[in-house]
């Protein structure tokens, strides 16, 4: 199988703060690979490092082949990058911001044309190339600026964070261009911290502190990683009874999930015995069943995971 | 039940997009409301309005009684508002943001220690009052700005997308914290494009291109949509490929890792898919399901759009 991004042991230091430590991964050619993690885990770092904008204190990594210690310019020519504050020219019109990116790009000018409207219907933005930037929805902008980052046709697309702020409809927009990307053979990186975009990923990696907790397909976390049961609860009164569910010794932690309460279990939980426990202390049930794990689920129960590992370190320290 | 958020035929225009458009809401005393919305939808400039920040054209609105136009002053000491950008000095501590806040406010001298300590104990954050607002996480920063606006002990909180930008563990403890602040008795109005905080409101308003398309509890407005398709497939980007080309099917989308279907008939799209996913070889099972609040939201919007 042929790896359009292959990184080992990569490690950034900066002063004391290990912002990446020792992280390794595997993409694909034409794979959607997912960067999962809570703010600050160190996301933007791997990507910066890819691109040959930071260098690594240790580790090495291959993109298309290229090293990305020596060979970055190479590999710039060949990325497209979009950014979390998506980098467009808000006085420009949206064919001004095109134009602007071919040139900076070097796109042939016989081909710019040609690339301007593809990139113009694939983003749906038909109709709006006079519009001023500023004046787009965030919907809008955020495929403009997907669009300038592809204008000259990268092999690999690295997206930080690109869909923060942007409603579901508009974000469900934005993954279907991607899709369509990958399917042509684009290899795409993103980082985001929405679970249901990582269901998107052919793969994921989860990123803590610097560390790489788990890296699997998302189906296969969800089967593997929870020891124990998810069950979801619908209550009269969610606060009291996660207080009160948190007492429960089979009961690893409860917390608020959309209108009810995700349940993580020890394994073998008795959903009867809960109930009831439940009703003695005057709550009123309204349903109780065990669910599959979310990707949420299994963000919160490794984050919790490694935060006790902490506590206990820290103890162990003092 | 007593309303205290009440909004009649406010109207906000700005040259020619009107961004609020006779707009009608009313929040009832010590319940959580959700403006739910695309980008674009007026849900920031409500939010401001109510806040007096901003003028309306036309209409007007009262919270707990007080008039947002004649009575702006008395209104800004009974509320908190959260902007998108938390209004935080980055090269102040924890502990000197709270002061500048309470300063502000004009909380009593005596109260203002006691209500600091209990804010930082809230929201988590006594362990980190000595750091400078700029090195907290996302998540703190939020927990931070949202105490900064309870200095003042407000009855009603207006948050505008509070979590944007915030990873799933600290939006939960963020969540936990409005409940709780609910059960002493604050109203609350949020905005949020995203659903599952959505469903945590005791009401939400569907808000697009200026107007309310819908007011119920979320269990209210998901049981008046009827049934969606779920197909649960190997290959769900391909099974959407092959189910879009279908009349039979309204609308596909992927949710997470099932793919969602509207249709007119849902036993004739069921018979019709599953020939087609026979003939391409993709293995699938559908079945119908209650639709999602994000379904519900989705479907909505895209038939407004249709008009």
């Amino acid at each position: 199988m042929e790896y359009a991004i292959e990184i080992e042991n990569l490690t950034k230091i900066f002063d004391k703060f290990t912002a990446v430590n020792n992280v390794g991964f595997k993409v694909k050619k034409g794979d959607v690979f997912g960067f999962l993690g809570p703010n600050g885990s160190g996301k933007t770092t791997v990507i910066r490092m890819i691109m040959g904008l930071i260098s690594p204190t240790s580790g090495t990594g291959k993109v298309l082949g290229y090293d990305i210690t020596t060979d970055n310019e190479k590999i710039r020519s060949h990325i497209g990058y979009m950014s979390q504050k998506f980098s467009l020219y808000d006085d420009l019109t949206v064919d001004e911001n095109l134009d602007f990116y071919a040139g900076v790009y070097c796109v042939p000018k016989g081909k710019i044309d040609k690339k301007k409207k593809e990139i113009l219907e694939m983003a749906d933005l038909i109709g709006k190339e006079n519009m001023i930037t500023s004046n787009l929805s965030g919907g809008w902008k955020q495929r403009l600026a997907l669009g300038c980052s592809i204008i000259h046709e990268p092999e690999i697309l690295l997206l930080d964070e690109p869909t923060g702020g942007v409603d579901p409809i508009a974000r469900r927009q934005f993954w279907d261009v991607i899709y369509d990307l990958s399917k042509k053979g684009v290899t795409v990186l993103v980082t985001t911290h929405y679970m249901d975009e990582a269901e998107h990923c052919n793969s994921i990696g989860f990123l803590y502190y610097g560390n790489i907790l788990s890296l699997d397909t998302p189906n296969a976390m969800k089967e593997k990683i929870i020891d124990g049961d998810i069950v979801e609860i619908k209550v009269n009164n969610t606060l009291k009874s996660i207080e009160l569910l948190k007492e429960k010794c089979n009961v690893r932690d409860a917390s608020v999930y959309g209108a009810g309460i995700h349940v993580m279990t020890k394994p073998g939980v008795n959903l009867i015995e809960l109930k009831e426990y439940l009703i003695q202390n005057h709550i009123n049930v309204i349903s109780i069943k065990k669910v599959r794990p979310t990707l949420e689920d299994v963000f919160i129960f490794l984050v919790e995971k490694e935060n006790k590992i902490k506590e206990l370190d820290f103890r162990y320290e003092l | 039940m007593e309303h205290t958020i009440i909004i009649s035929s406010l109207t906000k225009k700005f040259g020619g997009l009107t961004a609020v458009d006779n707009l009608n809401i009313k929040v009832k005393k010590n319940t959580i409301f959700g403006l739910v919305g695309p980008d674009g939808a007026g849900k920031t400039t409500t939010m401001r309005i109510l806040c007096s920040l901003l003028t309306p054209d036309s209409g007007t609105a009262e919270i707990g009684g007080y008039d947002i136009l004649k009575e702006s002053e008395e209104i800004k000491q009974h509320i908190g508002y959260m902007p998108q950008k938390f209004s935080l000095y980055g090269d102040l501590t924890v502990m000197e943001n709270l002061e500048f806040y309470a300063e502000i406010y004009q909380v009593a001298k005596k109260e203002r220690e006691k209500k600091i300590e209990y804010l930082l104990k809230f929201s988590n954050l006594s362990k980190h009052s000595y750091k400078l607002a700029d090195q907290l996480s996302g998540g703190m920063k939020q927990k931070l700005a949202l105490s900064c606006n309870l200095i003042h002990t407000p009855k009603y909180l207006l948050l505008d997308e509070p979590t944007i930008g915030v990873d799933p563990v600290a939006r939960r403890e963020f969540w936990k914290i409005l409940f709780e602040l609910k059960e002493g008795g604050t109203t609350i109005f949020v905005s949020t494009p995203y659903m599952d905080e959505a469903e945590r409101c005791d009401e939400v308003g569907l808000m697009n291109n200026g107007r309310i398309i819908k007011t119920d509890t979320p269990a209210n407005i998901i049981n008046s949509f009827k049934p969606i398709l779920c197909v649960v497939s190997e290959n769900s980007h391909l099974a959407r490929d092959i189910s879009e080309r279908e009349d039979c099917v309204l609308d596909s989308y992927l949710f997470g890792e099932e793919l969602h279907i509207v249709a007119d008939d849902n036993d004739n799209a069921m018979k019709c898919l599953m020939e087609k996913f026979e003939t391409y070889n993709v293995k699938a099972a559908i079945k119908e399901v209650n639709p999602s609040l994000e379904d519900v939201f989705v479907n909505t919007i895209k038939s407004e759009k249709r008009k």
